[in-house]
């Protein structure tokens, strides 16, 4: 699946549709805390959080995720939505806790369905 | 190397709302030149690391980094208080992180330990109340 047909999916409000939407999600990340994500999110995921500072656009940039879900109704603030548009990325939002946002993406990923993660 | 391409950074201390730009710049440009995106991320994920340390700890510094076509060099440098124990500073988990700091999601005492993950050579130079060089190296 890619970010475009995330995007049109209608799963996600739209926060921010950024540039590279043909980008292909590779798989669902899960993680509040920016140090740990820096060092763990896979290039390409769909990043599932509520901390969402300006320091979460930077995190998503250079690690490389593909995009960004804000869980649990968490809002990005003023100067990180000037981020995501600035350095064009995509940043979705939906009032689903965390587990259930990430689970609705990971059905949609191609071959994932049912497989247990190991 | 006659070929090399040398960038040079200011970080300023306790400018959250900038830290990773650097970082961002030097992603966008090693991108321009064709370097392959696992380099570019890897860079990237350790050179981050590295300017948000300079803003938590060092009161910033200067970030040079050196692109040959055979690696890419990192020289984070800084005047800041040093590494009492470096040993332990590697260690993942161990933070000297203010709290205001840990409420943006940082300070988890993760940032050594990935910068050595993500980069081939890793050298910490440091002084208490001098400051602290680190040299990281990534080769393509």
């Amino acid at each position: 699946m890619t970010v475009q047909e995330l995007l049109d999916s209608k799963m996600f409000a739209i926060v921010n549709e950024g540039e590279d939407t043909a980008r292909e999600i590779t798989t669902v990340f899960c993680c509040d805390l920016l140090s740990i994500a820096m060092g763990r999110a896979p290039a390409g995921c769909a990043w599932v959080t509520v901390m969402g500072n300006i320091n979460t656009l930077a995190v998503a940039s250079l690690a490389d995720a593909s995009c960004i879900i804000m869980a649990e109704g968490a809002q990005l603030d003023e100067m990180a939505v000037k981020k995501a548009n600035g350095q064009g990325i995509t940043v979705m939002g939906t009032e689903l806790p965390i587990f259930e946002a990430a689970l609705n993406i990971y059905r949609k990923l191609p071959k994932q369905e049912k497989e247990a993660i190991v | 190397m006659n070929d090399a391409i040398v960038l040079k950074y200011q970080i300023s201390p306790d400018d959250f709302t900038r830290a990773g730009e650097a970082s961002s710049d030097v992603k966008g440009k090693l991108k321009q030149l064709g370097i392959s995106p696992e380099a570019v991320r890897k860079v990237a994920i350790a050179m981050y690391e590295g300017e948000i340390n300079m803003v938590i700890h060092a009161n910033g510094g200067e970030i040079v980094v050196e692109i040959t076509p055979a690696e890419i060099k990192m020289v984070l440098a800084d005047v800041g208080p040093g590494i009492p124990d470096v040993e332990k500073a590697m260690k993942a988990g161990y933070s000297t992180a203010p709290d205001e700091v840990r409420n943006l999601g940082f300070g988890a005492g993760m940032g050594l330990p990935n910068m050595k993950k993500y980069t081939d050579d890793m050298k910490i130079e440091t002084t208490i109340g001098v400051g602290t060089t680190i040299t990281m190296l990534v080769k393509l």
